[in-house]
């Protein structure tokens, strides 16, 4: 895929959070901190209501937090939000995408709203929604396609503005085993080509064979953070699944509260 | 559970779905508010005792028998409410087959879907009536009140006609089905239910201007041409009118008549119904082919987002529905307008008001497709460009889409009266602007398919947007007849909007 790379500047971490805290009837994001560097992909992964969705609706500039901050490659989320989102592409777990318009239009309009250059936008959409295995349905409208394909379309269309940051909030929750593997692929591609990923998931097994690093999130604070060596280490569980060591730090967390 | 507690249980189950629908309607969807909807709907009933006085009061002491022509009146107004049931009558029938999230639940358990949708079908009959019976209580209120008890029996004759309304939606929805598949039918039959009331009373008036160069439908029902070309007193027609004067001869068939057909309905097409409704959700999501493959277009972010809302009104059923009705209420005006280019004729100022109030409702509908029924929220919220931009582009949408639609009035009216073209623009421009400010005031994001939230989402906004547009229809037709008493009218609606903005929720 020919797309562009914008991307180059040598940044120290792609997003930085610091004391991020939201509240609704009850704390859900507790003066969360977060570190998340330049071309790394990062899972977030938590138990229901941990707080992992709002942290990144925050990031992503869909609400806005009670106190704390946002840098995205440096650019204050919060006080330039017009800046930050230039670099950023979000992605939900439930794709919303226009009925009445087809992948292709929804592609122009995508790339319309982040002004990439149609002469760029144009051929790299097609192939983008090639990849997704959508060629079929270039010319149908969205309105008769299963949720495995508009999270395609909602995929490619996070990705034809070619972001430096694209945060998916479980992007893979109702794709079939091939297009979840269509899906990764595209990911691990976009990270190795300098992009950086981050990314809540319930799949344990998807966080700890694509992350570099995982954090643990659980009552709105980050509980555990580093590769998955270094998560076992912490814990002293040298040769447990991401899956133990979840629940341990989960229980533990749960006990202490 | 037996056949027949099983009904019961679906019985219970569907009257409990309709009331809390209803409920949701008039509370808007917020809980503690019962009370108060409570109270509203008695003012409501109450205040709407005038109007029915004015409209019926001078009908109550109707001496029997009848005359050929206040036959013909009153039976073309038990056609008209019959027309306006048909019509929220295949509303319910698309919305069961479409959009009611039960049917996968009902289809997979082990009861007779005969039964059970032979239930659904007396429960959109039911609320037909029930609605029918609420809007004219009034009516037959100040009827009894005038008339005597005769007039109870108008109730009979709401019901008679809501048995027949129902059963004909029925049938009309599933022969749509049979001829132009599931879906066309979703569109086919929003176009019929929005346009089947008004095209009754259209019709009337493209008569009465044909023949006599007026705006009133009761100069045809009237006339000596309708009397003389009716059927005898003695006949069936009437019966519906003789039953609503209390006359228990005409009645007692008609209410039987009206039962039987629902039944024959229910006994023929509740096994089909299962297999429509199967067919529909199986459809609902067509594989419809975009416009043809070309390259990405150039332009600015505003640019891409005014071009994606132009693309997405212009393939919205609901919409293509709604602009053909209010294009349809035009069609008389028009007329008159064509009929005063030969005779000169005062009444063509009568065509300002119909044109700015189409203008300020349409422009509602249009501002909540843009503003509120925003598909994509989270892209578009996450996008490089400040808000105010993106609500900016769609408000510009909604004010060309309308300036496309009634710049052909405009220019008509210019060769017959330019002080009128002008008057009526900037009528049209403030309708407009008004109806999109409110819809802004009170946006709540949703989906577009959830249309019918835009009523439910806001009393007040509801009600704001009609007021506003009536207002600036009556200060643009007394800026023509009477412009000292405009500024008046047109004072009392901006008072109107800065209340409605002041009561608006406060937004981030």
């Amino acid at each position: 895929m020919d797309c562009p790379d914008i991307m180059k500047p040598e940044q120290p971490s792609a997003l930085q959070v610091r004391g991020l805290t939201k509240r609704f009837d009850r704390l859900a994001v507790d003066a969360l901190d977060l570190t998340v560097r330049s071309g790394e992909f990062y899972a977030l992964v938590g138990p229901n209501g941990a707080g992992k969705t709002t942290t990144l609706r925050m990031v992503a500039g869909l609400s806005r937090p009670d106190a704390g901050s946002v840098a995205v490659f440096g650019i204050d989320a919060l006080s330039d939000p017009v800046a930050a989102k230039q670099m950023m592409a979000w992605v939900s777990d439930e794709p919303m995408i226009y009925d009445k318009l087809t992948p292709v239009e929804y592609l122009e309009f995508v790339a319309g709203l982040w002004g990439v250059d149609p002469v760029v936008s144009g051929p790299c959409a097609h192939d983008l929604l090639i990849s997704l295995g959508l060629e079929p349905h270039l010319r149908e409208r969205c309105e008769g396609f299963s949720k495995g394909m508009r999270q395609k379309v909602a995929l490619a269309g996070a990705l034809v503005h070619d972001p430096r940051l694209i945060i998916l909030d479980e992007p893979l929750t109702g794709l079939d085993a091939v297009s979840a593997r269509h899906v990764k692929g595209l990911l691990v591609d976009r990270v190795r080509a300098g992009c950086t990923v981050i990314m809540t998931t319930h799949i344990l097994e998807v966080a700890e064979r694509m992350a570099d690093r995982i954090g643990v999130i659980a009552a709105g604070r980050l509980v555990a953070e580093g590769t998955l060596a270094e998560l076992r280490q912490q814990n002293g569980h040298n040769d447990t699944s991401l899956e133990d060591l979840f629940i341990a730090l989960v229980n533990v967390e749960a006990a202490a509260a | 559970m037996t056949s027949a507690t099983a009904l019961t249980w679906f019985a219970r189950h569907e009257l409990r779905l309709a009331w809390r629908e209803w409920l949701a309607m008039m509370t808007g969807g917020r809980r503690g508010r019962k009370r108060g909807a409570v109270i509203g709907l008695i003012v409501i009933a109450a205040i709407m005792h005038l109007p029915a006085y004015a409209v019926v009061g001078r009908f109550a002491d109707l001496p029997a028998p009848l005359d050929k022509s206040t036959l013909i009146v009153i039976t073309a107004t038990i056609f008209l409410a019959w027309a306006l049931m048909l019509s929220q009558a295949i509303e319910s029938v698309t919305r069961v087959f479409y959009a009611r999230a039960d049917l996968d639940l009902i289809m997979s358990s082990p009861v007779r879907l005969a039964d059970v949708f032979s239930v659904r079908i007396a429960a959109i009959a039911l609320s037909v009536i029930a609605m029918a019976l609420l809007l004219s209580t009034p009516f037959v209120d100040v009827l009894v009140i005038g008339g005597g008890i005769r007039w109870f029996s108008a109730y009979g004759v709401v019901i008679a006609i809501g048995l027949t309304a129902a059963a004909a939606a029925i049938v009309v929805t599933i022969v749509l089905f049979r001829l132009i598949g599931p879906n066309r039918t979703r569109l086919v039959a929003q176009i019929l239910a929005a346009t089947i009331g008004a095209g009754f009373v259209i019709a009337l008036q493209i008569a009465a201007i044909m023949s006599y160069g007026t705006l009133s439908r009761f100069t045809v029902l009237t006339s000596d041409a309708a009397a003389a070309f009716a059927p005898d007193i003695e006949s069936i027609v009437w019966w519906p009118a003789r039953a609503a004067l209390g006359d228990s001869e005409a009645m007692l068939p008609l209410l039987a008549g009206g039962l039987i057909l629902l039944g024959a309905v229910m006994a023929m097409f509740s096994p089909r119904f299962a297999d429509t409704a199967i067919s529909a959700s199986a459809n609902a999501t067509p594989g419809r082919q975009g416009s043809r493959p070309r390259g990405f277009r150039a332009g600015s972010r505003q640019q891409a987002l005014r071009r994606k809302e132009f693309v997405l009104l212009r393939r919205d059923p609901w919409l293509i529905s709604r602009t053909l009705m209010q294009l349809l209420y035009l069609v008389p005006p028009a007329l008159l307008l064509w009929r005063s280019f030969a005779d000169s004729s005062l009444a063509i100022v009568l065509i300002t008001p119909v044109i700015v109030m189409a203008a300020g409702q349409l422009a509602g509908g249009l501002s909540w497709l843009t503003i509120s029924g925003e598909d994509a929220a989270d892209l578009v919220a996450t996008a490089p460009l400040p808000p105010s931009h993106v609500t900016r582009a769609k408000i510009e949408v909604v004010l060309i889409a309308i300036g496309v639609i009634f710049a052909p009035m405009i220019i008509a009216l210019l060769f017959a009266s330019p002080l009128q073209a002008a008057v009526t623009a900037v009528g049209i421009i403030i309708a407009s602007a008004s109806a999109t400010a409110i819809q802004l005031w009170f946006r709540v994001q949703a989906r577009r398919s959830q249309f019918r939230r835009r009523q439910t989402s806001s009393r007040l906004a509801t009600f704001a947007e009609a007021f506003s547009s009536i207002g600036w229809a009556a200060t643009a037709a007394l800026a023509l007849t009477l412009p000292i008493a405009a500024p008046i009218t047109g004072l009392m609606t901006a008072g109107l909007l800065a209340a409605t903005w002041k009561l608006s929720p406060r937004r981030e």
